[in-house]
């Protein structure tokens, strides 16, 4: 158990029934955020959420990579809930995993193997479902340094109350080539399917085009077929599609701007 | 289930219990400690009727596994006033009819005063961020928003009272309307 925020709710509501829990607290190394001699970022999986909003190291590396973080929930619950913990509970609503995934962070993961890593975009296989197993723990996530000419984004639909989970999210980064044209790009969005989902159509249809309006709403109504989202209190299935083409083509926007 | 030995301070008291590893921070206040001020409303750590703070952080009693203030100092809304002499806040909260049926205000009083510590003059989105999570069954937002307002300014902790009222409000329309979140960042 990390922050214990998920773990709680779930063993409170009958869906998890540990014969035993092991706490990471008291282990030392496992928190802390700094940025790396290359110029990326190291976030210790204990490090908890309002750590993340409150450390200028997270903020100089990435404004919109904060803002997932304080996107999550309550200020009570960003006290509680860590970065590994998040990562492990494989939400496909949480805010923070599509942001990471935007940024190509990966993750390590620490067993009695050894030490591996992991793209935090692949972390993920289905809905509260990860490629961990069971004798693994992540330890720490890094994120790469950011090319210089590279614009970040995350925008969190919220129709309902502002500490709900997203309706539908959307994390994407740009680079601009000298030409003006798009030279790579990076969309990742959330709560609609039963993972984080990267719009790849979407990106192959920008990436070396010059970004003009009508190229941003053509590419993004390809988002669609991308996504797949559940019926929910939150919308239908097809409400949700048609929003994650509207706010995919926002984030386009406000990267473009 | 094993029973873990837990070692802390409530309000600046010492106490040691004998507890059993699955026991919530939120039952061993109110049935072990005796502290029943604070409320259990939810228990998913939603409504914010079980604010505490655990070495000066705002966390949901409900959500936290007790061993995990082994060590650690615990604050509840009876360990705001002291030698009987309420907080500004608290009596902010009295003079402008901070609640109705009450049941929140432990809550809300913990939530504000964190709010307080971290942003002793806060400015409207920080008011938002902090108190939307505080939710209020009666809608006595109005008397709430006058409580941190007043205590903020009152105490002279800053900004003009109308503002940090205004803000308070914009933040309860936030939650009952549309609205999105947003972040840009440019390199």
């Amino acid at each position: 158990m990390a922050g214990g925020t998920a773990t709680v709710l779930l063993m409170r509501q009958g869906l998890l029934r540990p014969a035993h829990v092991v706490s990471l607290r008291t282990i030392d190394g496992l928190s802390g955020i700094a940025r790396t001699p290359q110029g990326g970022l190291r976030i210790g999986a204990m490090a908890t959420h309002r750590a993340v909003e409150r450390s200028d190291a997270a903020r100089g590396y990435s404004p919109a990579l904060v803002d997932a973080f304080a996107s999550v929930a309550t200020v009570r619950i960003r006290n509680q809930a860590t970065v590994g913990g998040n990562l492990a509970h494989a939400d496909p609503a949480q805010d923070p995993p599509p942001m990471l995934a935007a940024l190509n962070a990966t993750i390590t993961v620490r067993s009695p193997r050894g030490e591996r890593t992991e793209a935090v975009e692949t972390l993920a296989v289905d809905h509260f479902t990860t490629s961990l197993s069971h004798d693994e723990v992540i330890t720490s996530v890094l994120l790469p340094p950011i090319l210089p000419g590279t614009r970040e984004v995350y925008l969190k639909f919220l129709p309902q109350t502002a500490d709900d989970y997203a309706t539908v999210s959307v994390a994407a980064t740009l680079r601009f080539a000298d030409d003006a044209t798009v030279a790579d790009v990076r969309i990742v969005l959330g709560a609609v399917g039963p993972t984080t989902i990267r719009a790849k159509r979407v990106e192959d249809a920008l990436r070396g085009a010059r970004p003009t309006p009508e190229r941003i709403r053509d590419a993004a109504a390809l988002v669609r077929d991308e996504v797949d989202p559940l019926d929910d209190l939150r919308g239908s299935a097809d409400y949700k599609r048609e929003m994650a083409r509207v706010w995919t083509e926002r984030a386009l926007a406000a990267l473009t701007r | 289930m094993s029973t873990h030995r837990l070692r802390f301070t409530l309000n600046g008291t010492p106490r040691e219990l004998e507890i059993a590893a699955d026991r919530l921070l939120i039952d061993v206040i109110r049935d072990d400690c005796g502290a029943t001020g604070t409320k259990l409303g939810c228990g998913v750590g939603i409504c914010g009727t079980c604010s505490v703070l655990v070495d000066g952080e705002l966390v949901s009693a409900c959500l936290v596994p007790a061993v995990f203030v082994d060590g650690r100092s615990l604050t509840t809304v009876e360990g705001l006033a002291q030698d009987g002499e309420l907080t500004p806040l608290q009596d902010a909260f009295i003079r402008d009819g901070g609640f109705q049926c009450g049941i929140c205000t432990p809550g809300q009083l913990i939530a504000a005063t964190a709010l307080l510590r971290e942003h002793p003059r806060p400015d409207g989105r920080e008011i938002r961020d902090w108190m939307m999570g505080n939710l209020c069954r009666c809608t006595g937002y109005y008397g709430i928003e006058r409580g941190p307002g007043g205590g903020a300014v009152g105490g002279g902790l800053g900004g003009s009272a109308p503002q940090v009222c205004r803000e308070l409000r914009l933040s309860r329309a936030a939650l009952a309307g549309r609205r999105a979140r947003s972040s840009h960042a440019v390199r």
